[in-house]
C-alpha cells in the first residue's frame, strides 16, 4: 500500500492505494505551519483508514514548498554563480534578467571565466582552471554555500561544467554544487536560472526533506519517503533534494497523472478547477506533455522540463459580478465556505452559480434561489467560453479527444464541449493529485550526444544509464521499462555524433522487499 | 554641417522598440530579447543613445550600417554583445581611415534593429533613424540599397576572440552572403558585422527613413493600449494605417527547414466576423503571402503581422502553434520595395511564389 500526500496551497490532501484502488482519502486544510498539516492528514489517514502502518510500502509527497519560496522570496541562499564562456556571452552576466528583490536576495558573488563550447562541439577558449581556483578560493573566504555553474552550449558538451566542479569540490568541499545540463536545456541564461534557482533551494530541500522524513517517523510509518517531480514521476527524498527545481508545478502534474490513472486514459486533456485557479494540460501516453518554451517562476525565466499547463483565474471560489459581467480572476479561496452565499456569506461566487443552476448541490440552496435568473445564465455563458477556449488552446491539433474534469470545482465543467468528444468525470477527482503522487513511478533519464558508437551501441549505453539514474532514484531494477527512445543524427558535430535520449520508468523498491 | 536634431531616446523608448521591432519582424528577424536585455543593462549604467533625423545628414557624412549574422539557437548560448558590434564598427573606420558620423541598422524588424544602439552606446555615437528593410527579410540583397544597386562592399566581421574580417570586395550580393556566412560558420554561426558604409546622401535617397520612430510609436501603441485595457491590435492598425485581414485560430502548422529556412503554411479558422472562411499564410522565416478562402489576399513586400487576439504580441513562425487566437494584419510597405525594381528583389516571385504582387492597400 502507498500513501500520496499533495500539499497544495488550499488544501493538503491525502490518499491510501492499496494496488490500483484509493482505500481512503482525506482533505485537510493546508495550515501556516505545514509539517503539522502533514502529520495530521497522515493520522487522520491512517487512523480513519484502519491502514497498519507497517503495510505502507512508500510515502509519495507532492509539495509547492520550492515553488513558493521563490514566489515569496524567502528561505532562500546566496548563490555563487560560476559562468564559463568567456570571451562569448561577456555583456549579460549572470542575474541580469531577474527580478530586483529575487536577485538582492540571491546574488552572492558571479565569476566569469574563459571557457566553454561551440554549437558544432569544438571549445569556444580553453577552460580557465586557474580562474575556477581563483573563483573557488573566494568563495569559500565569503561563505557562500550554494554554487551554480553554467557553461556555453554545456547540453552539448558538459567537460567544463564537470571539470570546473571538480575544482570548486577541491577548494571548497562544503559547498553544494548545481550543475547547469543536468537541468536545462539550450538557451544560457534560462538554463543558468534553472541552475541558480536550484542552489538557491538547496538548503529548504534538505530541510524539508527531513522534516517530511521525521513526519514519518513520528507516524511510525518505516517505508521510504520519494517527493514527486515535475515530469509524473517520484524520486526518493535523499536524491530529490539536491533538485527541489524539478518539484515546481509537480501540483498540476499530479493531477494529471492521477486523472490519467483514475479515468484510465493515456491521452487527453485535463481540466483541474481549484478554489482560485483552473489548470489545463495533455495527457500524452500517460504523462503530461511538457512545455517548450520559457516559463516564468515568481519573475525568472526558465527553459527546463516543466509540464505545459495554461492557468486561468477560474475557480469555485471566483467572484462573480453583474455589471459589468464578470468571472474572477479574483476569488475568495479558502474562504469559500465562509463568504459564498450558500455558505452563509455574501460575497457571489462561481460555487453559487453552479448551485443556483442546479449543478451542484453545496450549502443552502435557498440562499441562492432569489438570484436573477438572467445573471445565473450569463455567469455559466461566461465560465463556459472561458473554459472552451482554454481546452481548446491546449488540445494538440483539431481532432476530437477526451478531457477529464477534476479538483473541487469541477462541477463548473459543462458536460459537453466543442472539440471534446467526452468529458470524463472520476471518482475521487477531488484529491486526483493525492491519487497522482501514489501512484507514481520512478524514472531515469538520459539525454546525451553519443560519439563514434553505432546507434544500437548509442542507445545501449544511454539505456544503462538512464537504469542506472532510475536505481538511483529509487526504482526497483527488476521492474524498469524503457518508455521513449529517441535518436537525432547530428551532421554538424564532429566524429559520428548522435544525440540519444532515453526515458525508463520502473515501480518504487519495497522496502519490505529489501 | 546642418544643425542637426539629435533626440535622447528613453529606456521606454527603448522598450516601446522592442515591441515594436518584433511587431514590424513579420514572423522573423529574431527575437530583440537578448538585445533589449543589453540595452537595460546600458541604460542603468547611465547612458543613454541618441536618434538622429536622416535628413541632418551631410551628403559626404559616413554611415555605419549593423547587424549580427547567423544561427538564432546559436544567439540563445552565445549572447549578443554590445562590445562586438562597436569592434565591427570600428573595424570598418580602420579600414576606411574616416570616422563614422552615425551608426544604422539594415533591418529594423526582429533584433537588428536594437543592434545599432547597442554600438551606438558605446561608440558615443547617434543612431540615424531608419534602416534598408522596413521590416525583416532573410537575404542580404532583399535591401533598398540593393533595390539601388549600391556597392555591397566592405563588409567587416568581428567574433569575440581576436578573430576579425574584412571582406574588401565580392562579385555580388550572393558572393557576399557565401563568402560572409562561410567566415560566420568558422567562428562559431554567430558574428558581428558592418555592412558597407553609406554616405549620408545615399541614407538619404536610398535608405527608408523614419523606421525606428515608427517601431518605437508602435510599441507605445500597443503598450498604452494594454494599459488602458483597448485592444492594442486596433491600436497597431490605428497608429500605422494598417488593415485587419482576418480574425481566427492556429489550425494546422507546418513546417520544415530548408536552405537554411524556416519554411511552412499555417491554416487558420475564422472567429467572429470571420466565422466560416480560412486563412492560409505560407512562410519563409517571415510570413510571405496569406491566401482568403483560396485566394491570395496580401503578400510580400506588405507587411504581414501576425498578432495574438488579446496582447497585440508578435507571433513569430517558430512559435505559431494549434489553438492560439490571433489576428492577421497588414501594415503598408515602403514605396521602394514596392516598385518594379523592388519586386524583382523582394515581390512574390523572389520568394517563389507565382503571382503578381497587388497591395492590400492599393
Amino acid at each position: 500500500m502507498r500513501i500520496g500526500i499533495d500539499v497544495g496551497g488550499t488544501n493538503t490532501d491525502a490518499v491510501v492505494l492499496d494496488g490500483a484502488t484509493v482505500v481512503h482519502a482525506v482533505k485537510t486544510p493546508t495550515t501556516a505551519d505545514v509539517m503539522g498539516g502533514i502529520m495530521r492528514a497522515l493520522r487522520d489517514v491512517l487512523d480513519t483508514s484502519g491502514v497498519a502502518t507497517g503495510a505502507i510500502d512508500a510515502v509519495m509527497i507532492g509539495t509547492t514548498h520550492f515553488t513558493n519560496a521563490v514566489i515569496q522570496r524567502r528561505d532562500l541562499t546566496p548563490v555563487a554563480a560560476i559562468r564559463i564562456g568567456l570571451p562569448a556571452s561577456a555583456s549579460l552576466r549572470p542575474f541580469v534578467d531577474w527580478p530586483d528583490d529575487l536577485a538582492a536576495i540571491v546574488r552572492g558573488a558571479i565569476f566569469m571565466v574563459e571557457g566553454g563550447h561551440e554549437y558544432d562541439g569544438r571549445p569556444i577558449v580553453p577552460l580557465d582552471v586557474a580562474a575556477v581556483r581563483r573563483a573557488a578560493r573566494q568563495i569559500r573566504e565569503s561563505g557562500i554555500r550554494g554554487v551554480a555553474i553554467a557553461s556555453v552550449f554545456s547540453p552539448l558538451n558538459a567537460a567544463c561544467e564537470i571539470a570546473a566542479a571538480e575544482v570548486v569540490r577541491d577548494e571548497c568541499p562544503d559547498v553544494a554544487i548545481t550543475l547547469s545540463h543536468e537541468l536545462g536545456r539550450i538557451g544560457l541564461l534560462e538554463r543558468e536560472n534553472v541552475a541558480l534557482l536550484n542552489a538557491a533551494l538547496l538548503d529548504l530541500a534538505r530541510r524539508t526533506t527531513r522534516a517530511f522524513t521525521d513526519a514519518l517517523r513520528g507516524s511510525g510509518i518505516p517505508a521510504p519517503l520519494y517527493l514527486t517531480q515535475n515530469d509524473g514521476t517520484v524520486t526518493i527524498a535523499s536524491v530529490a533534494e539536491t533538485f527541489p527545481v524539478f518539484a515546481f508545478a509537480s501540483g498540476p502534474t499530479n493531477s494529471m497523472r492521477g486523472a490519467a490513472f483514475l479515468s484510465k486514459l493515456a491521452d487527453a486533456l485535463v481540466i483541474d478547477v481549484g478554489g482560485t485557479t483552473t489548470d489545463v494540460g495533455c495527457l500524452r501516453h500517460g504523462f503530461p506533455r511538457e512545455a517548450n518554451n520559457v516559463v516564468h517562476v515568481g519573475g525568472v525565466r526558465t527553459l527546463f522540463r516543466m509540464p505545459d499547463l495554461l492557468s486561468l483565474g477560474l475557480g469555485g471560489g471566483s467572484l462573480v459580478t453583474e455589471e459589468p459581467l464578470s468571472v474572477g480572476p479574483v476569488s475568495v479561496g479558502y474562504g469559500l465556505t465562509e463568504r459564498a452565499l450558500v455558505f452563509g456569506g455574501g460575497e457571489l461566487t462561481a460555487t453559487d452559480v453552479a448551485v443556483a443552476a442546479g449543478l451542484v448541490d453545496l450549502g443552502d440552496r435557498r440562499r441562492v434561489a432569489s438570484l436573477p435568473a438572467g445573471l445565473v445564465k450569463k455567469a455559466l455563458a461566461r465560465m463556459r467560453a472561458m473554459i472552451d477556449e482554454s481546452v481548446d488552446r491546449m488540445k494538440p491539433d483539431a481532432s476530437e479527444m477526451p478531457l477529464v474534469a477534476v479538483g473541487g470545482g469541477s462541477f463548473l465543467v459543462p458536460p459537453a464541449l466543442d472539440g471534446i468528444s467526452d468529458v470524463v468525470l472520476v471518482p475521487h477527482h477531488a484529491v486526483a493529485n493525492a491519487v497522482g503522487a501514489a501512484i507514481a513511478q520512478v524514472s531515469g533519464e538520459v539525454d546525451q550526444i553519443f560519439q563514434d558508437l553505432t546507434r544500437d551501441e548509442a542507445i545501449a549505453e544511454a539505456r544503462r544509464l538512464a537504469e542506472d539514474r532510475a536505481v538511483r532514484a529509487g526504482a526497483d531494477p527488476a521492474t524498469l521499462n524503457v518508455v521513449e527512445v529517441e535518436d537525432l543524427p547530428i551532421s554538424y558535430l564532429p566524429g559520428n555524433s548522435l544525440r540519444t535520449r532515453v526515458r525508463v520508468v520502473g515501480d518504487v523498491t519495497s522496502h519490505r522487499s529489501r | 554641417m546642418p544643425v542637426s536634431t539629435l533626440r535622447p531616446v528613453s529606456s521606454e523608448e527603448i522598450e516601446a522598440l522592442a515591441i515594436g521591432a518584433w511587431i514590424l519582424g513579420t514572423g522573423g528577424g529574431g527575437s530583440p530579447y537578448y538585445a533589449l536585455l543589453n540595452m537595460r543593462t546600458l541604460y542603468r549604467d547611465g547612458t543613454v543613445v541618441s536618434l538622429m533625423d536622416a535628413r541632418d545628414l551631410d551628403d559626404d557624412d559616413l554611415v555605419a550600417v549593423v547587424s549580427n549574422m547567423g544561427a538564432p539557437l546559436v544567439g540563445q548560448e552565445r549572447l549578443t554583445d554590445p562590445a562586438t558590434i562597436a569592434r565591427a564598427v570600428r573595424m570598418m573606420e580602420e579600414h576606411l581611415g574616416r570616422e563614422f558620423r552615425a551608426i544604422m541598422s539594415v533591418e529594423i524588424g526582429g533584433g537588428n534593429a536594437i543592434q545599432p544602439f547597442m554600438a551606438a552606446a558605446l561608440l558615443g555615437k547617434p543612431v540615424v533613424d531608419a534602416d534598408a528593410m522596413g521590416r525583416a527579410f532573410p537575404e542580404a540583397q532583399m535591401t533598398s540599397f540593393a533595390i539601388h544597386d549600391l556597392p555591397m562592399f566592405p563588409l567587416t566581421l568581428a567574433d569575440v576572440r581576436d578573430n576579425e574580417v574584412i571582406v574588401t570586395r565580392a562579385a555580388s550580393w550572393k558572393w557576399m552572403e557565401r563568402l560572409s556566412r562561410k567566415v560566420c560558420v568558422e567562428v562559431g554561426s554567430i558574428a558581428a558585422t558592418c555592412k558597407a558604409p553609406r554616405t549620408g546622401r545615399e541614407v538619404k535617397e536610398c535608405g527608408i527613413l523614419g523606421t525606428t520612430t515608427k517601431a518605437i510609436r508602435l510599441g507605445q501603441a500597443v503598450q498604452e493600449a494594454r494599459r488602458q485595457h483597448r485592444d492594442p491590435v486596433a491600436a497597431v492598425l490605428q497608429t500605422e494605417g494598417g488593415r485587419l485581414l482576418f480574425s481566427g485560430k492556429v489550425q494546422d502548422v507546418e513546417r520544415r527547414t530548408t536552405e537554411g529556412f524556416l519554411r511552412g503554411t499555417a491554416r487558420l479558422d475564422g472567429l467572429d466576423q470571420d466565422r466560416e472562411r480560412q486563412f492560409t499564410l505560407a512562410f519563409q522565416n517571415e510570413f510571405a503571402v496569406g491566401w482568403l478562402d483560396g485566394e491570395p489576399c496580401v503578400m510580400t513586400p506588405d507587411l504581414i503581422c501576425v498578432l495574438d487576439s488579446i496582447s497585440g504580441e508578435a507571433i513569430g513562425t517558430e512559435t505559431l502553434r494549434y489553438g492560439q487566437r490571433v489576428r492577421v494584419v497588414a501594415l503598408p510597405a515602403p514605396p521602394i520595395l514596392t516598385t518594379p525594381k523592388g519586386l524583382t528583389h523582394v515581390g512574390p516571385r523572389a520568394f517563389g511564389y507565382d503571382l503578381d504582387f497587388v497591395s492590400v492597400f492599393s
